[in-house]
């Protein structure tokens, strides 16, 4: 039986991927972004999971509030992206450091 | 009328000192010396008119807050009104006298600047503040004429601000004169702690209540009326310069010379004794400050007189004499003879203006030269101000016929003041150092006369040969405050120390007569008193007469008029209700009488004593010219001590003024340049410039960097809340 901690098991497991994905990755900002979209996805499986196990469906209504915010956040975040690459000519993690004290 | 004699030197002051530019200096001079001559003469016909009962005049309202309600008034009555004209006279005399001292002066530049219209705005300014002291009927306002003539002293005696000694001068007279303000100011407070007002009346009358009142400070307890006294009497020292507090009043003799004879002789000085006189309702309940004045007032009449004795400086040795006479007065003060203070207060400042002014008009004819060794056989040079100066020597050396009322006004004032001491103390301490003082004065005095007036001429030549008489303006206060000298303690040794009746109608007092009569009759004080039932013998008659009168009309505001009389009941029937007339003198109180039966070994002592002075100096500075300085030189350090002014200064500035200096610069360069300036510096551009930096560094500029901190930060919160139980 599949039962909520599984649930909470694969949500967390990705959500860690997404934080790592996050710190690790020094190459390109797309990746970044693609882990963001990560750990929404895995806060989404938690929410579903709860839904589910205390049927509720507000948690289910609210993830399709999520995803669609998620939507909305890559399509902008890919935009600067577009943007900083005209500007800069690369979109490498490294270079992104204007904000350097 | 009281209002214009107050008001006319403000007047004066003001359009001299900020419209000299409109009237021109000479106007200025006019107008206040004009003004100045006004308020005199309103001021004896207010003498001669004084009302018996005590007059309030109100000028504004001031003060009104809680309980404290303060108006600008005038207290008119006796003691106000000697003041007054002792004030003016010397005054207006005085700005007359400067038209011709100030005339030339080398310290400003000729021309260039308006000195004069300045001196005289001074001038005035300071006569109003101190007819504004004497005149008033609370203490506050009492206060701000203590201040301001503290002010107008400062401005005077640096008048030559270019000299730095003077500088110096005028910020020792105000710094010392703080000291005494100290206390006279604590006093106030304490008064008004304990009767809730500040009023002279209510005072007075509160004032046999507050003897048996304890003060708790700290952990200490004080007789309330003791403490209070002994305030009072520390600002009286201050400007009075007495011991411990002196040390300004030479230092003081820096500014001009009509400023010292208004000023540093006649009026301000007397300020002290004058409270004293005006709080004797209060002082009369304090037997052991009493004594305390009498004891600094004799050992400063006494050190004042030995330190006199070696000044060389003509304007240093009426100085201390002026200290030494001040002695006097605080003596007389003292043992309870008020009015015999009052007298010499009065006396003193008419001869001492006058040697001032003399020795004014010596200096001037001397192109400035104020060392007495560079004189000498300046009497045919200057002959009006030699005898100006003769009268004042006769009249402070007590010059007159012994055991009468004839002679000059020193005479009678100081002879009233040592047979008090010797009443008062039973022959003790302050009579045996009055009468050497005595001596003294009359060495001190004719050695100036002789070192100034006779001998050979030394010093330069040059200046000798130009000597000159000093012009007519100069001349005619002389042979005025001369008239003074003459016959001021004649005319009025009567009303201030003649018998009782006749001192009671002069300052207005009913109560005491009746009190005095009683108590001598019955002898039940058991002072030991030698002359007591010689004094009641004496006038009782008119005495009993008007005390039964005088009792009918002022009936329940002092003792009764019973034989069974004690001194409780006295005291008891007393408060609630101000005593009446100029000063107080409490029943048991028969210094004075006991001083017109003194022994007539007494009564000739300060004559003898000026005798002897007088010969000692002749013989030291006529007869045998070369005997002073063998005499120095046998008593070499008793000489250099006295000449050091018992070195006073040099202890004082080794005791106060070199530690002042020694924290105030560590003050400053230690406390304020190192630890407040080196505080906000180090923390300006050493602490914060390093968060700065370590702050800088944390910013990569990198996102990752960034999520991780937040990361973490949501890591430790939820640790935190987990630990913690969260929400619940």
């Amino acid at each position: 039986m599949i039962g909520i901690e599984h649930y909470l098991t694969v949500a967390a497991t990705l959500f860690v991927i997404g934080i790592f994905g996050l710190f690790l990755n020094r190459k390109n900002i797309i990746i970044l972004l693609m882990s963001i979209e990560l750990m929404l996805l895995a806060v989404n499986i938690n929410l579903v999971a709860f839904s589910s196990y205390l049927g509720d469906l507000a948690g289910q209504v609210f993830t399709l509030f999520v995803l669609t915010v998620a939507a909305a956040e890559a399509a902008i975040g890919l935009a600067i992206l577009v943007c900083f690459f005209r500007n800069r000519g690369t979109i490498a993690v490294e270079d992104v450091n204007v904000m350097k004290g | 009328m009281v209002s214009i004699i107050l008001f006319a030197p403000l007047i004066g002051a003001l359009i001299a000192g900020f419209g000299w530019r409109l009237i021109t200096i000479q106007g200025a001079q006019w107008i206040t010396t004009g003004l100045l001559f006004l308020a005199c003469v309103l001021s004896w016909i207010v003498f001669f008119t004084t009302p018996e009962q005590t007059q309030h005049i109100e000028l504004l309202r001031w003060i009104e807050s809680g309980t404290l309600s303060t108006s600008w008034g005038i207290r008119l009555d006796r003691l106000t009104s000697i003041m007054l004209i002792v004030v003016t006279t010397v005054s207006a005399l005085v700005h007359l006298y400067s038209f011709g001292y100030m005339a030339h002066d080398e310290n400003f530049k000729e021309g260039e600047e308006s000195y004069r219209a300045r001196f005289f705005a001074y001038l005035s300014f300071f006569t109003f503040a101190m007819l504004m002291l004497v005149t008033s009927d609370n203490l506050v306002q009492m206060f701000f004429g203590w201040e301001g003539v503290g002010v107008a002293s400062y401005l005077l005696i640096g008048f030559y601000y270019r000299k730095p000694s003077a500088n110096a001068a005028a910020i020792k007279a105000f710094v010392v004169n703080r000291v005494g303000d100290f206390g006279f100011a604590l006093g106030i407070f304490g008064l008004y702690y304990l009767t809730d007002s500040i009023m002279l009346d209510d005072i007075f009358a509160d004032a046999s209540r507050l003897s048996g009142v304890n003060l708790q400070f700290l952990s200490w307890s004080f007789d309330a009326t003791e403490i209070i006294v002994l305030l009072l009497f520390i600002g009286a020292m201050g400007k009075s310069a007495q011991l411990f507090l002196h040390t300004w009043l030479p230092d003081a003799m820096e500014g001009p010379t009509p400023v010292s004879a208004l000023i540093h002789a006649a009026t301000m000085v007397t300020a002290g004794v004058f409270m004293i006189c005006r709080m004797s309702p209060l002082v009369e309940f304090a037997p052991d400050v009493k004594t305390i004045i009498v004891f600094l007032g004799a050992s400063t009449a006494f050190v004042a007189a030995t330190i006199g004795l070696v000044q060389n400086d003509i304007k240093r040795v009426i100085a201390y004499s002026t200290m030494s006479q001040l002695g006097y007065m605080f003596v007389a003060a003292g043992v309870g003879v008020y009015s015999a203070a009052m007298f010499h207060l009065f006396t003193h400042a008419f001869f001492k203006a006058m040697l001032f002014l003399g020795a004014g008009s010596v200096i001037h004819a001397m192109h400035h030269e104020q060392d007495m060794r560079n004189y000498g056989g300046l009497r045919k040079k200057i002959p009006y101000t030699f005898w100006a100066m003769m009268i004042g020597t006769l009249a402070i050396t007590g010059v007159g016929i012994p055991l009468t009322h004839i002679g000059f006004a020193g005479f009678l004032s100081k002879d009233a003041i040592i047979e008090s001491a010797w009443a008062g103390t039973a022959g003790g301490y302050a009579f045996w150092m009055l009468v050497i003082a005595a001596l003294m004065t009359s060495f001190y005095s004719w050695r100036l006369m002789f070192l100034t007036f006779y001998g050979k001429q030394r010093g330069d030549k040059h200046t000798h040969d130009h000597a000159h008489e000093s012009p007519m303006v100069m001349l005619i206060p002389l042979g005025v405050l001369a008239l003074g000298a003459i016959f001021s303690g004649m005319l009025w040794f009567g009303s201030f120390f003649g018998d009782h009746a006749q001192v009671n109608r002069f300052f207005g007092i009913p109560v005491h007569e009746t009190a005095e009569a009683h108590g001598e009759a019955d002898d039940s004080h058991g002072e030991g008193v030698v002359a007591a039932t010689e004094g009641a013998v004496e006038g009782n008659g008119t005495e009993v007469v008007e005390s039964l009168t005088e009792d009918t009309v002022t009936e329940g505001s002092h003792a009764p008029a019973t034989p069974a009389e004690d001194h409780a009941t006295a005291t008891a029937a007393g408060s609630g209700m101000a005593p009446q007339g100029a000063i107080y003198m409490a029943p048991e109180n028969h210094v004075m009488d006991d001083a017109h039966h003194a022994p007539v070994w007494v009564k000739i002592s300060p004559f003898v004593a000026m005798l002897i002075g007088l010969v000692t100096a002749l013989w030291f500075y006529i007869w045998s010219p070369t005997m002073p300085a063998r005499v120095a030189g046998a008593n070499r350090p008793l000489y250099l001590f006295l000449l050091n002014k018992w070195y006073f200064d040099e202890i004082y500035a080794a005791i106060f003024v070199r530690p002042a200096f020694w924290i105030g610069k560590h003050l400053w360069k230690r406390g304020d340049g190192k630890i407040i300036d080196g505080g906000l510096n180090g923390l300006a551009m050493g602490i914060i410039p390093f968060f700065t930096r370590l702050a800088g560094r944390a910013q990569s500029g990198y996102i990752f960097t960034y999520a991780f901190a937040m990361v973490i930060g949501i890591a430790l919160l939820v640790t935190w809340m987990t630990m913690t139980g969260g929400a619940e």
